[in-house]
């Protein structure tokens, strides 16, 4: 019995690794911490009434931000993995098996649990205050897309302690993924984790059209909408037409290895090929998913700092939206190599290069903006200028990669890699970060510190030109991609020890975003945004006070112009402007619901479930994800107002009561 | 606070340019419904790609009967006429009639998901499994999607019905079963193709 109950746990467990053990006892230890604190400071009940059941888009938000982070650690620590074994030729400190599990995760929990939720932060964040609105179009629907993401990432990072990570590469490519070569569990966790969120993911982007298409403030017609709200338009439209295939796509690949299917098998008549096209068709596209709203906080950012009307506002508009549509028509560039022929590979090539001309334009609107602007350097500005070299770079370098007869020699090398990371790490982080310093004093109403953010800063940028630039010399000398060690006689030791160099500085400077944060709680009443307005904003978040109330505005904003924030503050300027007072009435805001907590914890346990094909456990998820559903059906008492006098309290104390 | 304020204040949010929540939600059943294109249009393309996949097992022409296909769509379509009646019955206002006609709807369904399943026991029992081949794989998922998305739609009409007769016709349960009424239509229009795709091309 005792015998059998551990040859269980032996399989069930990840054993035999010491830094697996090491990661058991932290997890451990975290969650035992966690638990006693919040016991022992009678937290639960606040936990649960102000963050687990909320509905507010600003704390959504908030908690999309916080996951991103923690994931940020957990793939920057598989980096670091990484980098430490290529350092040096010939080390033993990853073995190849684990070495695959390591770049697996890393790719897929930067791309799909931290880069979309950090945007899906800040979309919950920005968008509904830039808009002039009160909410999003669905709240309830807002929470269970926040709750769907952080199940999925849950269950995907599970796998490293339970059962075994993925190791067929972040796109997971059959017939390695097949159950014929990947017979363990860590491929379904890739399934199901990406699955789970993959929901959340969609239901986020058919909530912010809607919000955006009908809940802007009065007034504000499209052409007048910021840009950042844009480029969420622009994201989320991506976003609907492709994270379906990816569902269906991971729902085929499911079939074939819990159903005998035979869609992407060796056998069977099954096509290998077929899922490296699908999965194409969401892959490309999603990376414009991801770097739109950056470029959306660029644009802000640039003209806020620069004090100054973004230009040409209507070219940067149609720039993203022919993005968004181009990304679908590029898949192919991800397999020139794979024997499409030359006519397919000219068409995929010209769509990619024609991508170049958009953003092109959008990198010169920036620097028009800038032009004779008086600008400031603040944190989000930095990262803004640091950005532009560095996705100049990224771009060039893609273009030369769409070139398709060259991409035979690129192709699957460290050049690949360099590009990549350059347009992902200049053109993402560092705009989600540049967003994130930008809304922080709205969501916390405190600023962070400047001095730490510049450390963290140069940390960042000088260990990411030292850890990539070497990679496309390596790329062109012939070092393939995932590949866990190489010898001494090619030559490569050097600039790949200079590489792992730089990503210990990216460690570093992670580290100093993570002491700022800390720094900036510690200290907030020195650093109290008592204005509101921090940066002598352009767009509406900046009309009220910070932290932005949780109705966001006691009266709805009357929109006449581009940048209305800004002309408001110009009218008020002038002579003969009298302010009225704004008249109050009872607001409609949404109840909180643990429904949308409850049904992700189902669906996590239909997934585990069918991860270990338990049909005990998938039969009870299943049946609880669907009475959640009924449940919230059938409940007709979903919102409340608040009253007037509720409101002036609130806007009081937020602005101080000579300002109502 | 007492209902009459509220009623003032909703009727002031409506002169504030907010918009009808109703409309808003239908139209974002209406964005979802595009998604579900998307999904329907992958297990569409992967049919088509393998539908030759046949590993030696047999093929379309093999398999399908057209006698029991043409029932069930005809019930399909039927079924989709009456959930129009419902619509129609609902927006003069008469609870009852609506839910006699989502009731037969329903019913009939029921009855398109009974012929489903017998299809599929019956092709099993030939021995055409998942397994088989590719076409097949292919096949049952598409199909089976389909008739997936119906059994939700049947689930959920049920839990419509148990709402309407409690609360009547109200602004609310109005939108609901319009929604569900656009979600009707919309399977029936997917089946068309699959009829068209699956059934029609693979016996011809
Ligand atoms: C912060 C510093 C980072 C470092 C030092 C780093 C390093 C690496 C390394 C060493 C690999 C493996 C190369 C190989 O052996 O094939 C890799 C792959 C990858 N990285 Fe990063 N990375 C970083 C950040 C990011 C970010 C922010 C993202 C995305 C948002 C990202 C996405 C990926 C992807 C998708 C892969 C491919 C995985 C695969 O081959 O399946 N990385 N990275
Ligand atoms: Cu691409």
């Amino acid at each position: 019995m005792l015998e059998s109950i551990k040859n269980w746990a032996s399989d069930f467990f990840v054993t035999g690794d010491p830094l697996i053990y090491g990661a058991d006892a932290a997890i451990i230890i975290t969650l035992v911490a966690i638990v006693f604190v919040l016991t022992y400071f009678k937290k639960w009940g606040w936990l649960w009434r102000n963050w687990l059941t909320t509905v507010d888009h600003k704390k959504v938000g908030i908690m999309y931000i916080l996951s991103a982070f923690l994931m940020m650690f957990r793939g920057g620590v598989d980096a670091l993995l990484m980098r430490t074994q290529l350092a040096m030729p010939e080390l033993q400190f990853l073995q190849p098996d684990h070495y695959n599990e390591i770049f697996t995760t890393h790719g897929v929990i930067m791309i799909l649990f931290m880069a979309m939720p950090f945007m899906f932060g800040l979309f919950n964040v920005a968008v509904p205050l830039q808009l002039g609105a009160r909410d999003v179009a669905y709240p309830f629907m807002n929470a269970l897309s926040f709750w769907l993401f952080f199940a999925g990432a849950m269950l995907f990072n599970l796998s490293f302690v339970i059962g075994g990570s993925p190791d067929a590469g972040w796109l997971a490519y059959p017939p390695y993924s097949e159950l014929m070569y990947n017979p363990g569990v860590g491929q379904d966790f890739y399934i199901w984790g990406i699955q789970i969120s993959g929901i959340g993911s969609l239901m986020t982007g058919i909530n912010f059209i809607v919000t955006i298409l009908k809940l802007r403030a009065p007034g504000m017609k499209l052409m007048k909408m910021p840009m950042f709200s844009w480029s969420v338009l622009a994201s989320c439209i991506a976003i609907i037409f492709s994270f379906p295939i990816l569902t269906a796509t991971l729902a085929l690949l499911f079939l074939d290895r819990y159903g005998g299917a035979h869609f992407f098998t060796l056998d069977g008549g099954g096509n290998p090929m077929m899922y490296i096209n699908l999965i194409w068709m969401w892959g490309h596209p999603e990376v414009y998913i991801i770097v739109l709203p950056a470029f959306g906080i660029f644009s802000e950012v640039v003209s806020t700092f620069s004090r100054k009307k973004l230009f040409g506002y209507k070219s940067m508009v149609y720039a993203m939206m022919i993005i968004s549509i181009l990304s679908f028509l590029v898949w192919a560039h991800h397999f020139f190599t794979m024997g499409s022929g030359a006519n397919v590979n000219a068409f995929f090539a010209l769509s990619t290069m024609v991508i170049a001309i958009p953003t092109g334009v959008k990198v010169f609107n920036w620097l028009f903006t800038m032009f004779r602007g008086r600008i400031s350097f603040e944190s989000p500005m930095l990262w803004t200028t640091g950005f532009i070299p560095c996705f100049v770079i990224g771009g060039m370098t893609g273009v030369l990669l769409s070139v398709a007869p060259a991409d035979f020699q690129y192709h699957n090398s460290y050049f690949l890699i360099a590009h990549f990371h350059q347009v992902i790490i200049g053109g993402v982080v560092f705009g989600y970060f540049a967003g994130l310093y930008y809304w922080w004093p709205k969501l916390f109403g405190f600023k962070l510190n400047e001095r730490i953010g510049k450390w963290a800063f140069w940390f960042w940028n000088i260990g990411f030109y030292l850890c990539f630039m070497p990679q496309y010399v390596l790329g062109l000398d012939g070092m393939t991609r995932r590949l866990v060690t190489y010898s001494w006689d090619k030559g490569w030791w050097g600039l790949n020890l200079v590489s792992s160099i730089g990503a210990g500085l990216m460690g570093i400077a992670f580290l100093f975003q993570v002491w700022q944060i800390v720094h900036g709680i510690k200290h907030y009443r020195s650093n109290m945004d008592t204005t509101g307005d921090p940066w002598d904003g352009r767009t509406l978040e900046w009309s009220i006070p910070s932290p932005a109330p949780h109705y966001n505005f006691a009266v709805l904003p009357q929109v006449s112009d581009q940048d209305e924030w800004w002309e408001e503050k110009q009218r008020r300027q002038k002579e003969g402007y009298t302010a009225v007072a704004p008249e109050l009435s009872p607001i409609h805001m949404p109840n909180n619901s643990g429904i949308p907590i409850m049904m992700a914890g189902c669906w996590f346990l239909a997934g585990f479930g069918f991860v270990f094909h338990w049909l005990w456990l998938i039969i009870p998820g299943l049946a609880g994800v669907a009475l959640c559903m009924l449940a919230h059906s059938f409940n007709y008492d979903t919102d409340h107002y608040i009253p007037v006098e509720d409101i002036k309290h609130t806007e009081a104390s937020l602005r101080g009561a000579a300002n109502l | 606070m007492s209902s009459s304020q509220v009623t003032e204040a909703s009727a002031r949010a409506h002169h504030d340019h907010h918009p009808d929540m109703e409309e808003m939600r239908l139209l974002g059943f209406w964005i979802y419904l595009m998604t579900d294109v998307m999904i329907f249009g992958t297990f569409f393309a992967t049919y088509i790609v393998l539908k030759n996949s046949t590993n030696g097992g047999p093929g379309p022409a093999d398999l399908f009967e057209l006698g029991g296909v043409i029932a069930s769509t005809f019930i399909l379509l039927a079924s989709s006429y009456t959930c129009g009646l419902a619509v129609l019955a609902m927006n003069k206002g008469k609870l009852r009639a609506l839910l006699g006609w989502l009731a037969i709807t329903a019913l009939l369904g029921a009855c398109f998901i009974g012929l489903e399943i017998s299809e599929f026991a019956h092709l099993v029992d030939r021995g055409a499994t998942m397994g088989t081949s590719a076409f097949l794989s292919a096949f049952y998922t598409l199909v089976g999607t389909h008739g997936l998305h119906v059994s939700i739609g049947l689930v959920w009409m049920v839990a419509l019905m148990l709402q309407l007769t409690k609360r009547g016709i109200t602004p609310v349960t109005k939108r609901k079963v319009q929604v569900i009424s656009l979600f009707w239509h919309f399977l029936d229009v997917i089946w068309i193709f699959v009829f068209t795709v699956v059934y029609l091309m693979g016996v011809s």
